[in-house]
């Protein structure tokens, strides 16, 4: 049994209904996991000396628009002891509504959940310290949302080249 | 063999005083550490040994904006850095100009979103704007020849 396979059959042991969804590429597994789940998975996952996934590299979230659910957010571990990376994804309908912190499992998580809420706008349940944290603490909206605008101003090109120099707010000395 | 033995007794020189004070601004920049990207690495090379701005009397940049009365904003800058290089231009002792090296610097280059300010002229008084994605060394000292014809030009009443 290959370490994929090990992964799937322990987390069906503990949690039966937990994995929606299996899928390899390329030879990395991504486990798609019922929101509700996810703290118990992630801390099987960590805890088991089996598996052992310590580190926790990295929180994702995309954003697919027109489609519902809207956002999934992804979790990338590793494990040092198995050398073994898997991801582990939860959609999510409401972003007011995000997963679960996984804060308590891993340190870092809080503040990759801060990343994510910052740019995306998700609220991680139970993360008390969603804050700016790229981004100037007074701004508005999450930037990298589809529906958030591309560009941020006008190109200024020969025939609006006035146009756009008036609305342009030069500094005062 | 110096100056004084050519010439012979230097004697008196008589000029403007606006244009022997233009003279020495011109002639001993301080400009400011201020490297906020790629076009950095072109303004190191310009201060050193290969373009040598020493011969116009810049090749130290002072990390004090107490010290320093040019602030080369090589690089772009983001919505967050912004009050950072308005409050350190407004620190910087008077008189003081800015040149905007680069095209982020000067309008945002390719960089048309919202995090990065669409030319630093939105946030200080821009002097003399270089052009280039990295600008060459050689843009960068035709930008502080420009800006000596600029300063040279000047008066002392510009600045009180």
């Amino acid at each position: 049994m290959n370490a994929d396979q090990r992964v799937v059959e322990k987390i069906k042991a503990a949690f039966p209904d937990a994995i929606e969804e299996t899928n390899t590429f390329r030879g990395e597994q991504t486990l798609f996991i019922r929101k509700e789940r996810l703290k118990g998975v992630c801390q099987l996952l960590k805890k088991d000396p089996h598996l052992s996934y310590k580190f926790l590299s990295d929180i994702c979230a995309d954003d697919y628009l027109p489609e519902f659910p809207r956002f999934a957010v992804s979790y990338h571990l590793y494990s040092y002891d198995n050398n073994h990376r898997l991801r582990l994804r939860v959609w999510v309908d409401d972003p007011e509504e995000g997963p679960e912190t996984v804060g308590t499992v891993w340190a870092i998580g809080s503040w990759l959940e801060m990343e994510v809420w910052d740019l995306m706008g998700i609220r991680f349940q139970g993360n008390t310290h969603l804050r700016r944290l790229f981004l100037p603490e007074d701004w508005q909206g999450h930037p990298l949302r589809k529906d958030y605008p591309l560009g941020y101003e006008e190109v200024q090109f020969s025939f609006n080249w006035q146009e756009v120099d008036a609305k342009k707010p030069y500094a005062q000395e | 063999m110096g100056v004084e033995q050519k010439l012979g007794d230097m004697g008196v020189i008589t000029l403007r005083l606006e244009d022997l004070v233009n003279w020495g601004r011109t002639n001993a920049m301080w400009p400011m550490l201020f490297g906020l990207a790629c076009c950095a690495i072109e303004m190191m090379s310009s201060q050193a040994s290969h373009f040598d701005a020493s011969r116009f009397g810049m090749e130290l940049n002072r990390p004090s904006p107490r010290q320093s009365d040019l602030m080369i904003v090589a690089g772009r800058v983001s919505r967050k850095m912004a009050p950072v290089v308005r409050r350190l231009y407004d620190q910087m002792p008077e008189p003081k100009w800015v040149i905007a090296m680069g095209d982020c610097a000067s309008c945002g280059g390719v960089f048309n979103n919202y995090a990065i300010v669409q030319g630093v002229d939105e946030i200080v008084p821009v002097d003399v704007y270089v052009a280039g994605c990295p600008p060459r060394p050689e843009a960068l000292i035709d930008g502080f020849m420009t800006l000596h014809e600029k300063i040279r030009g000047e008066k002392l009443t510009d600045h009180a």
